[in-house]
């Protein structure tokens, strides 16, 4: 509950202090128009086994032993979970060590993708988060301002409690109406990287506002924030509303809502919802962004489902409704998100489906999304994943991937070519 | 914050997993990362930027936030880089480590001799010169120690 504490301080802060009522969202949490420069108190602060590595490298470096916050920091260990070498499981031991001697909490192999994690109770509206992870912009979905930043950064961070940010300009894209057929968040996700380019919204903050944000579930707006850095952007953010208070009422936790304010947009861009069809970023890029229509019938090696994109347990619930009662015709690795999506998946029956389907389950973690490890593509193969990133050689040297929603990634993993989705 | 050295010219959107790949993260050590940067672009990159002035195009290091990108091209020799934008997580990794970014829309000649002035605010190549993005007055504090932890026990 201390977190439930320090996000309610901030809101009072902000609004005590009289920095700053009006604006976005980001804006009004920094307590600083877009422009400035200032120095924050950070409420989290993470970082993975990748990351944390060099985190503590450079603690060492800096000369400090003792962290003023350890209850602010988190370590996860999700990037190479479990160890694949005797280096990887050395480095992941010596960090263990570390979060032992400096009290942080630890979420060892096994537990779950650092944003999933932090999505299960951890980060509330109104926080400052970071990550030294790219994805950090994920926790956005909360309402809170989260941003990814590189592991000195970090370590500055644990050291002082604080950073410096330069507030982004917005831009706010209003989405109207519902999504129709089979299309999904991932789309959406996929449809506005291919609006705004892959550094259209470079410094900026992505703000998804209007009747059709409020129609999205958690599991979506984590999906479209976690997405917001393929476009350059410094985070992605939804206002805290009913369904957020749902959710983290699902974690004992009780907030209140943010309602937005007057504010000023840098550019604006609208989404109806009902227009957006499954779509594919094809290689090697992730604005790359065409119609499944336009690329079905490409042969697969691999269906990948998972990631902090798109492993959550609504997604292999999705995945399990599309799958059920057939065989896959390609070789499908399924990686739930975090420990607790699993058990869900047991508990529901979810996992038994898709184990009958024919996939490969495999430990919570980030998986082959990165290259590094379990699932990885071999040269010349064809992989269709739920993830973020399809930069040439991301999942193995020679390999093209292409990045689609879980109904797509069902369907063509039932084909074993890219399929596009039936109605579900 | 002054520096110069020869061009290599890199093009746009160039992603921090085309710096180092993802597997070679699992070390500390960093002439692993040297050893191995640009590897999957083109493998001569490695020698050819010891000494040389990085000109990218636009978006430069984008995707994952991986410090090791900015870590292996200075340990690799990298003078500075010079594009007219950067991914923003790339930009604060590469002052963290003293690695100079120099924000500057220029045309990027193969080999042509290219000087930065980080203080004024110019880089020139071949003579002609253009205005770079000016820094805050913090980053080139940080730049001139030499990166975050220099610049952290200095003010201890």
């Amino acid at each position: 509950m201390q977190h439930h504490a320090a996000g309610a301080l901030r809101d009072s802060a902000v609004v005590q202090g009289g920095l700053l009522t009006m604006g976005t969202l980001s804006e009004r949490i920094l307590g600083a128009p877009a422009g400035e420069y200032v120095n924050r108190e950070v409420d989290v602060a993470f970082a993975h086994d990748g990351t944390g590595v060099l985190v503590r490298e450079t603690l060492r470096e800096m000369g400090v032993e003792r962290l003023p916050h350890p209850e602010r920091v988190r370590l996860i260990f999700d990037h190479i979970v479990p160890a694949n070498t005797g280096t990887t499981a050395t480095l992941q031991k010596e960090l263990r060590e570390f979060a032992c001697a400096c009290g942080i909490p630890l979420s060892d192999v096994g537990g779950g993708i650092c944003h999933q994690v932090m999505s299960e109770g951890v980060v509330l509206p109104g926080q400052i988060v970071v990550g030294a992870d790219s994805h950090t912009c994920t926790l956005g979905a909360f309402g809170a301002f989260a941003t990814g930043v590189g592991a000195t950064d970090m370590a500055a961070i644990w050291a002082s409690g604080a950073t410096w940010f330069r507030v982004p300009p917005t831009i706010g894209l209003h989405l109207d109406g519902r999504f129709t057929g089979a299309a999904e968040a991932k789309d959406l996700a996929l449809a506005c990287v291919g609006a705004l380019g892959m550094e259209g919204a470079t410094y900026r903050a992505l703000e998804f506002v209007g009747d059709g944000a409020a129609d999205i579930s958690m599991a979506g707006r984590l999906t479209l924030c976690n997405m917001a850095v393929e476009a350059g952007a410094k985070t992605g953010i939804f206002y805290a509303d009913a369904v957020t208070l749902r959710y983290l009422a699902g974690f004992g936790l009780s907030v209140g809502v943010q309602a937005p304010e007057e504010c000023c947009y840098e550019r604006e861009i609208a989404f109806d919802l009902a227009d957006i069809v499954p779509l594919v970023a094809a290689p090697h890029r992730v604005d790359n962004v065409r119609p499944v229509t336009d690329v079905a019938g490409t042969p697969l090696d691999q269906v990948f489902v998972g990631t902090c994109t798109n492993g959550r347990y609504e997604d292999l619930e999705r995945f399990a409704r599309i799958v059920r009662g057939g065989t896959v015709a390609v070789r499908t690795l399924v990686v739930p998100a975090s420990r607790r999506v699993l058990q869900r998946a047991i508990e529901t029956g979810v996992l038994a489906e898709i184990v009958a389907a024919g996939c490969i389950v495999a430990p919570p973690g980030c998986g082959p999304c990165l290259g590094a490890h379990m699932g990885v593509i071999g040269e010349g193969e064809v992989c269709l994943s739920t993830a973020n990133r399809n930069f040439r050689n991301r999942m193995g040297v020679g390999g093209e991937v292409y990045l689609a929603s879980v109904a797509t990634a069902a369907a063509s993993a039932l084909a074993g070519e890219i399929a596009v989705p039936e109605e579900i | 914050m002054y520096g110069e050295g020869p061009a290599v010219c890199l093009g746009s959107d160039i992603d921090t997993d085309l710096i180092i790949a993802g597997r070679y993260l699992r070390t500390k050590d960093r002439r692993i990362w040297s050893e191995h940067v640009f590897e999957d672009l083109d493998p001569t990159l490695a020698e050819r930027i010891r000494g040389a002035v990085i000109v990218a195009g636009r978006n430069m290091g984008c995707g994952s936030s991986r410090e090791q990108a900015v870590i292996a091209l200075r340990e690799a020799g990298v003078v500075g880089v010079v594009a007219p934008s950067f991914a923003r997580i790339f930009f604060r990794n590469a002052i963290n480590v003293g690695l100079p970014v120099i924000e500057a829309d220029i045309p990027c000649v193969e080999g042509a001799f290219v000087r930065f002035d980080l203080d004024e605010g110019w880089v020139e190549v071949n003579g002609q010169r253009r205005p770079a993005a000016p820094l805050s007055r913090r980053m080139v504090e940080i730049l001139r120690a030499g990166g975050l932890v220099p610049y952290w026990r200095s003010r201890r």
